[in-house]
């Protein structure tokens, strides 16, 4: 039995009425790779904002090391040896790596001694960066060095890693992992977040699993069956996806070497993306986000133009044509992010949902919105979703993200599209709700209609594409039949050798 | 029609004076905006600066506590904008814009006993040896100290944002509150003092016009230059040496335009007075290709 490094007792949060954490305890041995496993809402996130200071709890205690521990601020935090990993908002794009890196150090040395500390760290754990490039032009993976050299440069005794891998691709998985495994064997443990239990299998000595706030078990992922621990997790049994076999269509969206530029000035642009994609199919677009994701979106909703020709609508070109034509020839498209585009926050379900049903269901009486229609409508969409809100005056923004997500792609499936379009449908989106929205897309495409899932979920587009293919630095590689693919062979797809040659840890 | 009458050395002098009020408020607004607030008071606080500094000097006959009264003033000014957008969380627009009505109330208000005095003289100084070199001399070295005051404050923004971690801070407060917020940096805190900040320098610029440019208090008389200095923050795309630029140039096309009224060209004056804001907007519109801070104008919410 090793020695223990943090230990949380009876730690209880609550925001108003809600609970976010109720009688927490568990501890974490030194040198320990510990996985802290839940679902959206579980309370992780309060437990390790906790932990590195951000959040006071209102009751229970924490001792490191034996020694009681109250960190006040992150400073304090760290000062006593934690380091947190972000999954987001935490690094800043105009600024660069040597910028970022100072910025979550208390006391840094001069900037030329920054550049050389980095260098030092990443060739030590195989994490190649370049101090003086802008955040903003780095791959995902190159970010979450920029976050984890961070806190290395600090000698942490601790270090929080809040889903790490969501972003990145197998193989820079496999790197980040390499690292985490040399950090434990010198030492330093890991509270390593996720929801992802094949990772946690492979990298976790000890987990322990949240559910609604409070500790469900505690357990040894190696030994545990991760079917089990998801059902831990959920508290429920979890029904996975019916795929049924479907006869070939007709070609339903093409687009013919399409070229589109950058959104914005962080945006990739697209280079000749060829799709073909049949009545009845599911094609699965695998890659990282920020590899031209939002481009290729924009382009197939009528966002942004393109040449007429780039994008066929069952052999009719629609490249030139504004958004809601292309919603009256049945191409629909739910963005990936839920409040601010595919929804607009303050404005009621009944709203949301007329904004784009406005021409298919015609909810439109001379001229006129049609109210009674609409709400009708988008209680329909409620109720066949199982979408969990009082009703459809309610606004947007007071739904979670799961049943928000779920009323979203119901209020396109329900359009009866030819084609629908969806750009990461279940990201940040609980166990149950991803299942359910999965399934929804499946027996949208059983009954006859062409669907892209663009998402960065591996997992997801094996579990629900016929045919897969990789979106990388703005090109898409050639489609391949999703079954039977290996992790390997995606991760070859998906151009994810980031830098391997590089990255070898140093033995 | 004389253009003759046109003397360069004079026009390049006091295209110097011309571009002090607008290069003072501007580059206090840049720090604000590079913090992520968007203050639109700027011309109300230029205002209150403006005549809070010729009370002061009147009262006390130094036109160099006059400007410590405008910067004190200007700061009051913008804490009372601070609050109500960082504490009570207020849509920064509407407070800047209310900002500004106020400011022009108050100074108008404050300013009734002193509508037709003059203000205490501010001499020129003559920069010795340097003041004597033909034509540089007269052009660059012979003015009031507020002119080289200005250029001072906007390389010392220029060090303090690029060269110092307070400043970096700064920056990364204005680029993502929440990132800054999870690094355990105060937001609020570093907003206050970003505020606080331009509110003194909207003081000092509006000093500038009461107690050097014009001499007098009347109402109304920033006419405008705070909105300019806004644009100019925007089109210098928020770095320092642009925005200097920005504000020479809109002095050069204000005294220019000045000379050729006198000069009698066959323009009509409205045409004349246009000029200015047209030509500056023109030019750092094609040369901008700047990304604003991320956070600029959002409502920042700590999670506690």
């Amino acid at each position: 039995m090793r020695d223990t490094l943090l230990n949380i007792t009876g730690l209880t949060k609550a925001y108003g009425s809600v609970i976010a954490n109720r009688e927490v305890s568990f501890s974490v041995g030194v040198g320990e790779i510990h996985a802290l496993l839940g679902e959206n809402g579980a309370g992780k996130s309060t437990l390790v904002k906790t932990i590195y200071g951000l959040v006071k709890p209102d009751s229970g205690t924490m001792d490191m090391r034996g020694a009681p521990f109250a960190p006040t601020d992150p400073a304090a935090a760290r000062k006593a040896g934690v380091g947190m990993v972000f999954q987001h908002f935490s690094l800043f794009d105009a600024l660069t790596v040597a910028e970022n890196i100072v910025l979550g150090m208390d006391n840094p040395p001069s900037p030329r001694a920054i550049a050389a500390e980095v260098r030092r760290v990443s060739d030590q754990y195989g994490l190649p960066l370049d101090p003086d490039q802008i955040v903003g032009d780095l791959s995902a993976g190159e970010r979450q060095r920029v976050e984890i050299i961070r806190c290395l440069l600090q000698n942490p005794k601790l270090l929080i890693m809040d889903e790490p891998t969501s972003v990145l691709t197998p193989q820079e998985v496999e790197i980040l992992f390499k690292t985490l495994r040399k950090l434990a064997a010198e030492g330093t443990s890991i509270l390593y977040i996720s929801h992802k239990l094949s990772e946690i299998a492979a990298l976790c000595e000890a987990a322990t699993i949240l559910r609604m706030g409070q500790v469900v078990a505690t357990c040894d992922p190696r030994t545990t069956a991760p079917r089990e621990m998801a059902e831990l997790m959920v508290g429920q049994v979890l029904q996975s996806p019916v795929r049924a076999a479907r006869p070939e269509g007709a070609m339903a969206l093409e687009l013919t070497g399409l070229s589109a530029p950058a959104s914005h000035r962080f945006g990739t642009a697209l280079r000749d993306i060829r799709i073909a994609v049949r009545a009845g199919e599911v094609l699965g677009i695998g890659g990282v986000a920020g590899n031209g994701q939002d481009e290729l979106v924009a382009v197939l909703s009528g966002e942004t133009m393109s040449d007429n020709d780039a994008v066929l609508l069952d052999g009719k070109p629609v490249g030139r044509s504004p958004v809601n034509a292309r919603r009256a020839l049945g191409l629909l498209c739910a963005p990936e992010e839920r409040l601010g585009h595919a929804a607009a926050p303050d404005m009621s379900l009944t709203e949301n949902a007329a904004v784009t049903a406005i021409t298919r269901k015609s909810l439109t009486r001379r001229g006129f919105v049609d109210w009674p229609q609409a709400r009708a409508f988008a209680s329909a969409v409620i109720a066949q979703f199982d979408v969990r809100t009082p009703g459809p005056q309610h606004t947007a923004a007071s739904l979670s993200g799961g049943n928000l997500q779920k009323f979203v792609i119901g209020r396109e499936i329900m359009q009866a599209p030819r084609v629908l379009v969806v750009n990461q449908p279940t990201w940040g989106v609980d166990a149950a709700a991803a299942a359910a929205i999965r399934q929804a897309l499946l027996t949208l495409a059983d009954e006859g209609a062409a669907v892209v899932v663009i998402s960065q979920d591996l997992d997801e587009l094996m579990e629900i594409s016929d045919r897969f293919c990789a979106l990388t630095e703005g090109r898409l590689s050639a489609p391949r039949a999703a079954r039977g693919l290996t992790v390997d062979q995606i991760g070859m797809m998906l151009g994810g050798a980031h830098d391997m040659e590089v990255a070898h840890v140093a033995e | 029609m004389d253009l003759s009458s046109i003397n360069p050395i004079l026009f390049f002098a006091s295209l110097m004076v011309a571009a002090t009020p607008i290069l003072l408020a501007a580059i206090g607004e840049l720090v604000v905006e590079r913090a992520g607030v968007l203050n639109l008071g700027v011309e109300g606080m230029m205002i209150t600066g403006a005549v809070t500094g010729f009370i002061v000097a009147v009262a006390t006959g130094s036109p160099w506590l006059g400007f410590a009264g405008a910067a004190l003033g200007g700061a009051l000014l913008s804490q009372v904008f601070g609050f109500l957008t960082q504490y009570l969380l207020s849509n920064q627009v509407a407070t800047g814009l209310a900002l500004t009505l106020f400011g022009l109330g108050l100074s108008a208000l404050m300013g009734q006993g002193y509508i037709g005095i003059k203000a205490p003289s501010f001499p020129d100084i003559h920069v010795p040896i340097l003041g004597d070199i033909p034509v540089i001399g007269p052009i660059v070295f012979q003015h009031d100290p507020m002119v080289y005051i200005g250029l001072l404050i906007a390389l010392a923004v220029w060090f303090f944002l690029f060269r110092s971690r307070a400043g970096l801070v700064l920056r990364a407060v204005g680029e993502n509150h929440d990132a800054a917020h999870a690094l355990g940096y105060n937001v609020r805190r570093t907003r206050m003092l970003a505020i606080a900040f331009g509110g003194a320098c909207a003081g000092l610029g509006g000093a500038y016009l009461s107690l050097v440019r014009v001499p007098q208090w009347t109402e109304g008389m920033t006419a405008g230059a705070g909105w300019i200095a806004l644009a100019i923050v925007v089109f210098a795309s928020w770095r320092p040496g642009r925005l200097v630029l920005g504000a020479y140039l809109f002095g050069g096309v204000t005294v220019l335009q000045l000379n050729l009224q006198a000069a009698g060209v066959a323009i009509p004056v409205e045409y004349l007075s246009m000029s200015p804001y047209l030509a500056t907007i023109a030019v750092l519109v094609i040369m901008s290709a700047g990304r604003s801070p991320g956070s600029l104008g959002r409502i920042f919410h700590a999670a506690r």
